[in-house]
């Protein structure tokens, strides 16, 4: 697991959905855990793709149910 | 009315260009203060616009609201957002008190969000698609400040956004009270929001001529009736009042600022922008409001006036309080001090009806130096006047020719 992409994930979900950085940690659901709504996941999904350097298409979005699947997804294709 | 149902005000609440809530825009109100100033964006320089004046917020939203909320909504669902919480606790309802399956959200707008189209139309152009925000539909409907409210409170009776111009706030109050007279609802949170200052509703406006070019003196720009007067000053802002079945507010204990006895619609079919100049289509919604409130046309002591500071559309009003009320009740227009608030000006002036009726003082028309003499009715000039009110009229009319009046009673 990566701790920069992690940390940095952490920083594009408060900045979009206000949830402290602190609290988004690996096994947290985006949905049921940080009640993270489809619309705000797609504004995340845009600025990790910047930030990382990674395309998330939609049908990959998908699957990225907890914060450490995306952390794995952006560490693994970047 | 045969039904025996009674309309009454229970809560209050604003974000207006004279204060961030209900009882500073009131007292700004009374004390003679405009909120009228220059337009400090960038675009007024750019496309070199003829208008650089507007009626903007003492209260920016952003301000009262947390960061994250505030950025998933439009300006004019910001302000609807901050004016319906103060009218809900107003109410005090913020304990449970009511059965969602019958609390409805009413709240119009004119223009709805513009900003956020334009804003997101450059970020396209720009950036291109994947920088579209995602909550650009959500942002820019015009019942989007309504759906908003609705869902923030649970409103399962029925959430509607009225949308007919300059008239859409005062709209919002008329639906609910039908909507509580055919027994479809105990409680309503109603009004309107405007948040457009920007620069192609300021452009469009302009390139109407209905805009005042009084750039080098913003506060005396908006001068309804007077004879200096030419053209409105945009402004933004919300009105929201909570209203109830009173035997409902009644079984609560609820305090009562007063009754909205009756409701009158109608439409000039006439042109599309411009008021019949006699009135008619305006006298048939006050008639209206006072034949449904069983209010005798003696009885009515004030009129608060929709005047925008036009030309035409002032003396037009005054013709069709002439023809539907007398010569006898004394007028006011706040948009002298308020701007034109385009779809919450309905709003925010119920509110200030209700409350010239609560405190027996209808508040000055600003910047009325010299009365246009077409007007021959009595209007407050100067100073505000204390006079006591068995029953008083909210005028508002929207480009469309939409006509709506609203006879408040006291509580």
């Amino acid at each position: 697991m990566s701790e920069n992409v992690l940390s940095g994930l952490a920083e594009i979900v408060e900045e979009v959905a206000g949830v402290a950085a602190d609290d988004v940690t690996a096994d947290k659901s985006f949905v049921d855990d940080l009640d993270i709504d489809s619309l705000s996941m797609v504004e995340i999904a845009v600025q990790a793709e910047d930030k990382f350097g990674v395309k998330i298409p939609d049908d990959e979005l998908a699957n990225l149910k907890t914060v450490g699947d995306a952390v794995n997804y952006i560490t693994s294709n970047k | 009315m045969t039904s025996g149902i009674e309309v009454v005000i229970t809560g209050l609440g604003a974000t207006t260009p004279l204060g961030g809530d209900v009882t500073s825009t009131w007292d700004a109100l009374l004390a003679g203060k405009s909120g009228v100033g220059p337009m400090t964006h960038d675009w007024v320089e750019k496309y070199d616009l003829p208008v650089k004046i507007a009626s903007q917020l003492v209260v920016d939203p952003t301000e009262v609201l947390p960061r994250v909320e505030a950025r998933r909504l439009d300006r004019s669902e910001q302000v609807a957002i901050v004016a319906s919480r103060q009218a809900w606790s107003d109410a005090g309802h913020d304990d449970d008190t009511v059965d969602r399956q019958r609390l409805a959200v009413i709240i119009g707008t004119g223009i709805g969000g513009a900003i956020t189209l334009l804003t997101q139309d450059d970020i396209l152009e720009q950036h291109g698609l994947r920088k579209v925000s995602p909550l650009t539909v959500p942002m820019l409907m015009p019942n989007g400040p309504a759906a908003h409210v609705g869902l923030e409170l649970k409103a399962q009776a029925g959430v509607h956004a009225p949308v007919s111009a300059c008239a859409s706030g005062a709209e919002a109050i008329a639906w609910a009270y039908r909507m509580i007279m055919a027994g479809e609802a105990d409680v309503i949170v109603a009004g309107g929001a405007e948040a457009c200052i920007t620069a192609i509703p300021v452009a469009g406006f302009s390139q109407a001529r209905t805009m005042s070019t009084r750039n080098d003196e913003p506060e005396k720009a908006s001068r309804p009736f007077d004879t200096g007067r030419d053209g409105f000053v945009l402004g933004e802002g919300a009105g929201v009042m909570v209203l109830e079945r009173r035997e409902f507010a009644e079984a609560r204990g609820a305090k009562i600022y007063g009754r909205l006895a009756g409701i009158g619609t109608s439409a000039d079919g006439y042109h599309i922008t411009a008021p019949d100049p006699e009135g008619v289509g305006q006298s048939r919604a006050i008639a209206a409001a006072l034949r449904s409130g069983g209010i005798d046309p003696s009885d009515v002591g004030h009129v608060n006036c929709h005047a925008t500071s036009t030309p035409v559309g002032d003396v037009a009003e005054t013709v069709a309080i002439r023809k539907a009320i007398g010569d006898h009740p004394v007028l006011t227009a706040p948009k002298g001090a308020l701007g034109h608030l385009l779809g919450a000006a309905g709003a925010v002036e119920a509110i200030v009806t209700v409350l010239s009726i609560r405190d027996g003082i209808v508040p000055q028309t600003l910047n009325l130096e010299n009365l246009d003499p077409a007007v021959t009715l009595d209007v407050v000039a100067g100073e505000p006047r204390k006079i006591k009110l068995e029953a008083a009229v909210n005028d508002s009319f929207g480009f469309g020719g939409h006509n709506v009046a609203l006879a408040f009673t006291p509580a």
